[in-house]
This record gives C-alpha cells, sequence and structure tokens, in this order.
C-alpha cells in the first residue's frame, strides 16, 4: 500500500455535525419543498386529481340526484342535495388517490434510484418516512381545498367555519392514506404491478365505504357488506371529515383513522427498515442484488 | 479510537447474501477493505462481481448481517447517523430528480444534511465550480449531458462535507473526455481536501500504478496492493500469452492479471 493523497488538510474542518432539532425541520421543509415543485412540475396530475371528484360531483351526483335520496343523517341538520353528501367522500378520495400516487412515487424513486438518496440521509429512516408523509399531505391538502372551492360554485356550501375546523381531519386522514400507501409501496416489486393497487385497493376501499352512499342504506341491502364498510378505515375518514365540516367531532372515526394510522406507519418503518424490513430480504431499494 | 486515528472506512468480515434457504446466493464472502482517510482507493471488479452490493451495505441501503462496516470508526449498525454524516455517494444509477433544476437537486440534497439557507446556497455555488457547471445552476437537469450529470452528483455527494466519498462506477457510460473529467476531480478532492475515496470501477485505466487497489470477483477479495504490486504478483507470463496481447505499462499488466486471476478463479470452480 502506498501513500497516492497528500496528508489530509482539511480534515479537521469537516468533523461530524450534531443533527439539531433545526436540521430536523430543515430536512423536513426540504422534503416538502421537494414534493411541491414536482406538483408544480405535472399540471396534469393537479389536472387528473381535479377532474377525477369533479366528474363525479357534476355528473354521477347531478344524475343519481333523484335516485339515491339521503335522509336526514348526522351531522346533517335538515334534508340535503346528494351533492352535498358525496362531498366531503370526494374530497377524501381525492386523498385516496393522492397517497397511491405518492406510494407509485416511491415505487419509482426506487427504480430509478433516486430512494437510496433518501435513505442514505443520517436523519433516522422513520422520520424520512414521516417527511414524505407530510409532504404528501401538504399536496393532497392544496387538491382538497381547490375542489372544495370549486364544489362551493357549485353551490355545495359548508358552514364557513367547517372548512378551517375540517382541516385537522384533513390532515389525519391523509397520514393515514399515506402510511397505507408506503406500506403497499414496499410491498410492490415493479412500477407495472402497480396497476393492481387501483383494483385492489383504491376501489374497494373507496366503493365499500360511506363515501357515496350512508350505511343505513348499505345495511338494507346487505349485513355482510356493511359490517365490511364499518370495519374499513376509508369510511371513518370519510365521517372524521363530514363530521368536521359541519364543526362535529367524530370520537369513533378519529380514534380508527389515528390507530390506522400508526399501524400503517409503524408497518412502514419495518418495511423499510434495511435489517428487518422487505427491502433487505429483497435486495435494497431498488431491489436489485447485483 | 479517535476518529482522526480511524481509518474512513473500515469493512470487517463482511458476507452477504439474498433469497432465504437452497435459493439463497452469497453475493459477498468474507470481505475486509481499508480506506485510510485522506486516500484514493480503488475496487476493481467486473460486472456481477458484488461491488454495488458492497457499496449498499456501506451506506446502509442493506443490513450488515455478517461483519461490520465502520465510517471513521462509527459502527454503522449502532451509530448510523454519525456514520452517514460522514459520507458522500455517487450511486452508479443517476439518481438526480430530472425534471427539477441543478440549484433545486443540490439544495435537496443539502437540506437532508439539515443544510439549508445562505451557507448552502454558498456551499452549492462553491461546488458547482469546482465541477465547472457554475453556469447551469438553475437549467433543469433533463438537459444536462451524461458527464455533466454525473459532475452534479458529484457536487451533490459534497455538499455536506463529507470526509468519505464513494463512487461507484461512476464513469459507466460517459465518453474519454467526461471520464477523464471526473477522474480529474475525484483525485483533485483527494489531493488539496484530504478526501478518503473508494472508487469502484472495471476500467482499468482509471487505476495508476501507485493506486491501492482492490479486486473482487465472485464477492471474495482475491488480491490487495498497488497496481504494480497485484499486476507482479499474480502474473503468470503463459496465462497472459493466452488471455491478452503482450501488455505496456502498469495498466495493461494489471488488466492482463486481473484476467489471469478472475479465469484461474473460474477454472478452480469448474
Amino acid at each position: 500500500m502506498t501513500d497516492t493523497a497528500l496528508p489530509p488538510r482539511k480534515i479537521a474542518h469537516s468533523i461530524v455535525r450534531p443533527l439539531g432539532l433545526a436540521g430536523y425541520g430543515v430536512c423536513l421543509a426540504g422534503i416538502v419543498n421537494r414534493e411541491l415543485l414536482r406538483f408544480v412540475q405535472q399540471k396534469e396530475r393537479f389536472l387528473a386529481a381535479l377532474v377525477r371528484p369533479l366528474v363525479w360531483l357534476f355528473i354521477f351526483a347531478a344524475g343519481f340526484r333523484s335516485v339515491l335520496g339521503v335522509s336526514i343523517i348526522p351531522p346533517y341538520e335538515t334534508y340535503v342535495l346528494y351533492e352535498v353528501y358525496v362531498t366531503p367522500g370526494l374530497a377524501v378520495m381525492i386523498q385516496l388517490f393522492n397517497g397511491m400516487q405518492s406510494s407509485l412515487s416511491m415505487v419509482y424513486d426506487r427504480e430509478v434510484g433516486s430512494m437510496r438518496v433518501l435513505l442514505t440521509s443520517p436523519f433516522p429512516r422513520w422520520y424520512l418516512l414521516l417527511s414524505k408523509l407530510v409532504a404528501g399531505v401538504v399536496v393532497s391538502l392544496a387538491q382538497v381545498y381547490v375542489f372544495l372551492a370549486i364544489a362551493r360554485l357549485w353551490e355545495v356550501e359548508m358552514p364557513p367555519m367547517g372548512y378551517l375546523a375540517a382541516l385537522p381531519a384533513f390532515i389525519l386522514t391523509g397520514l393515514m392514506l399515506g402510511s397505507i400507501g408506503l406500506v403497499i409501496s414496499s410491498a410492490i416489486r415493479q412500477l407495472e404491478n402497480f396497476a393492481s393497487v387501483m383494483n385492489f385497493v383504491i376501489f374497494p376501499m373507496f366503493f365499500a365505504s360511506s363515501a357515496l352512499y350512508p350505511l343505513w342504506r348499505v345495511r338494507d341491502a346487505s349485513e355482510t357488506l356493511y359490517m365490511v364498510c364499518l370495519l374499513n378505515p376509508f369510511t371513518h375518514a370519510v365521517e372524521l371529515v363530514r363530521n368536521a365540516l359541519y364543526g362535529v367531532f367524530e370520537p369513533v372515526s378519529f380514534a380508527v383513522v389515528l390507530g390506522t394510522t400508526i399501524v400503517f406507519f409503524a408497518l412502514a418503518v419495518v418495511a423499510y427498515d434495511p435489517g428487518r424490513g422487505i427491502m433487505g430480504r429483497r435486495g435494497g431499494p431498488k431491489g436489485e442484488a447485483a | 479510537m479517535n476518529d482522526q486515528d480511524a481509518p474512513a472506512l473500515d469493512i470487517r468480515a463482511v458476507s452477504h447474501g439474498f433469497g432465504t434457504g437452497r435459493s439463497m446466493r452469497r453475493a459477498l464472502d468474507d470481505v475486509s477493505l481499508t480506506v485510510p482517510a485522506g486516500r484514493f482507493v480503488a475496487l476493481l471488479g467486473p460486472n456481477g462481481a458484488g461491488k454495488t452490493t458492497l457499496f449498499s451495505l456501506a451506506t446502509r441501503l442493506y443490513s450488515t448481517r455478517e461483519g461490520a462496516v465502520r465510517i471513521f470508526g462509527r459502527d454503522l449498525a449502532t451509530s448510523p447517523s454519525a456514520a452517514l454524516a460522514e459520507l458522500g455517494v455517487v450511486f452508479q444509477n443517476r439518481t438526480l430528480d430530472l425534471d427539477l433544476t441543478v440549484s433545486q437537486n443540490l439544495a435537496y440534497h443539502g437540506a437532508l444534511h439539515g443544510l439549508a439557507g445562505r451557507p448552502l446556497k454558498a456551499r452549492i455555488s462553491a461546488l458547482l465550480h469546482l465541477v465547472g457547471l457554475a453556469d447551469r445552476l438553475n437549467e433543469k437537469v433533463r438537459t444536462l449531458s451524461g458527464g455533466q450529470a454525473r459532475r452534479v452528483e458529484i457536487a451533490r455527494a459534497l455538499i455536506h462535507r463529507p470526509r468519505l466519498l464513494l463512487l461507484d462506477e461512476a464513469t459507466v457510460g460517459l465518453d474519454l473526455a467526461s471520464r477523464a473529467a471526473i477522474v480529474d476531480i475525484v483525485r483533485q478532492l483527494v489531493a488539496q481536501e484530504g478526501l478518503a475515496v473508494l472508487w469502484a470501477t472495471h476500467i482499468f485505466d482509471e487505476v495508476r500504478p501507485q493506486d491501492d487497489i482492490y479486486v473482487l470477483d465472485k464477492g471474495r477479495i482475491i488480491a490487495h496492493g498497488t497496481a504494480g504490486e497485484v499486476a507482479g504478483g499474480h502474473l503468470a507470463p503463459a496465462r497472459l500469452k493466452e488471455e491478452a496481447p503482450a501488455p505496456e505499462g502498469a495498466t495493461a499488466s494489471l488488466e492482463a492479471a486481473f484476467r489471469a486471476m478472475t479465469a484461474a478463479r473460474a477454472e478452480d470452480a469448474a
């Protein structure tokens, strides 16, 4: 072995710096900023995210207004138009798609290798995943509130304070759906497999919930389906938001959404752990073993 | 051991496999390797030798199940944050965000190391000067050539002032001029900044006669020393005659020795 380099002259300047609280904030802000920049770059994604619920609102809900009548159920104090009933569910649907979109982008990042950059940061892996989740929620909130603004122009009006009161609910539901997306992204090996997520996750979660019809109507049709809807965390996400939009706190939905978030986030942390998770077994964030 | 005395990278008896049970494939077998502080060390091996697996272990993308990886004395398994803070990496695959600008890519990476504000901007500017891309600050990465993108990745890997830089096949797919530029930049960093570098490659002319090299083949280190020592110590004239044209200079000797060693291992395995 020989000396191939001059003596290290500047090493003393770069002793490890502790990652202080400010550093954690910077890291979070950087990840959120990147997600927003990518979102702004992808205008089609923004349009697609809006068009989907608007089609449901403008066409489906208007068409089925007379067929799918809704009786007075909490939090509503009077009969409401079907458009009013489905709007909270459609807002959470935006978050559902956004959560899966984030999951898709994780799989993409893994395939192109940029996930490696994230995971070699000195911050704890759980914090990096949490930051990714928060970034996804921020992006989804922008879409949700633009949708609610358009719906308001369509005379689907909530109490003004409801929009503010629903913000924490939207944050929590966004975190829950993002956590589910994270777990799914860890289980999907290739981008091509992502289409199955649509069939096996998004559609069942959305349709087997109270997003499009109240649960008492589902119960009339099938007790089993009613139980499935009741166990579906998406139902509780919708009900949490629906109630919050009218200034009502729904404790059961809150507990279910919070619990689901914690469970799925913990699963995601394990899945992305290099020692225990699926990443390590499969050969790392790109799934390669070369 | 004081971290100033510790090697930049110390890989001890590391083995790693993929799969489980009978289908398990061993990618690394009892690999030990040391990169002293402030030195350039080359890891030479053909495609599939296990270089990328070794890099994935050294960057904690995989966990080390057998053996240990230490960066400036800090165990990657027990002190990952402190160890990773010392580490800059250029991966084999391009990992820049094509739709973001050079500046946005670097700022994102800075944030992943807790850096922001004016110091980060100044660091980005200085690094882009270093890699000769100061005028491309606000251009999207998509518009850069392969060599330019690689230089941005080197700048990115240095943004948090690491003391150890790992480069995995950093010049693959680049033309001669771009390859030379990248090798020059990295060697300049070693000489002037005291950076420790582990340079993984299968391109022999990137290695200089006095470089410390490790030869990795089929997951095992099969030779270690300077390029000259490795070439001289293992070169078998008869085999050389069969395997390659008469070598000229240390690089050609090294290549011939490398071919002889890997061919001998293949015969042994058969």
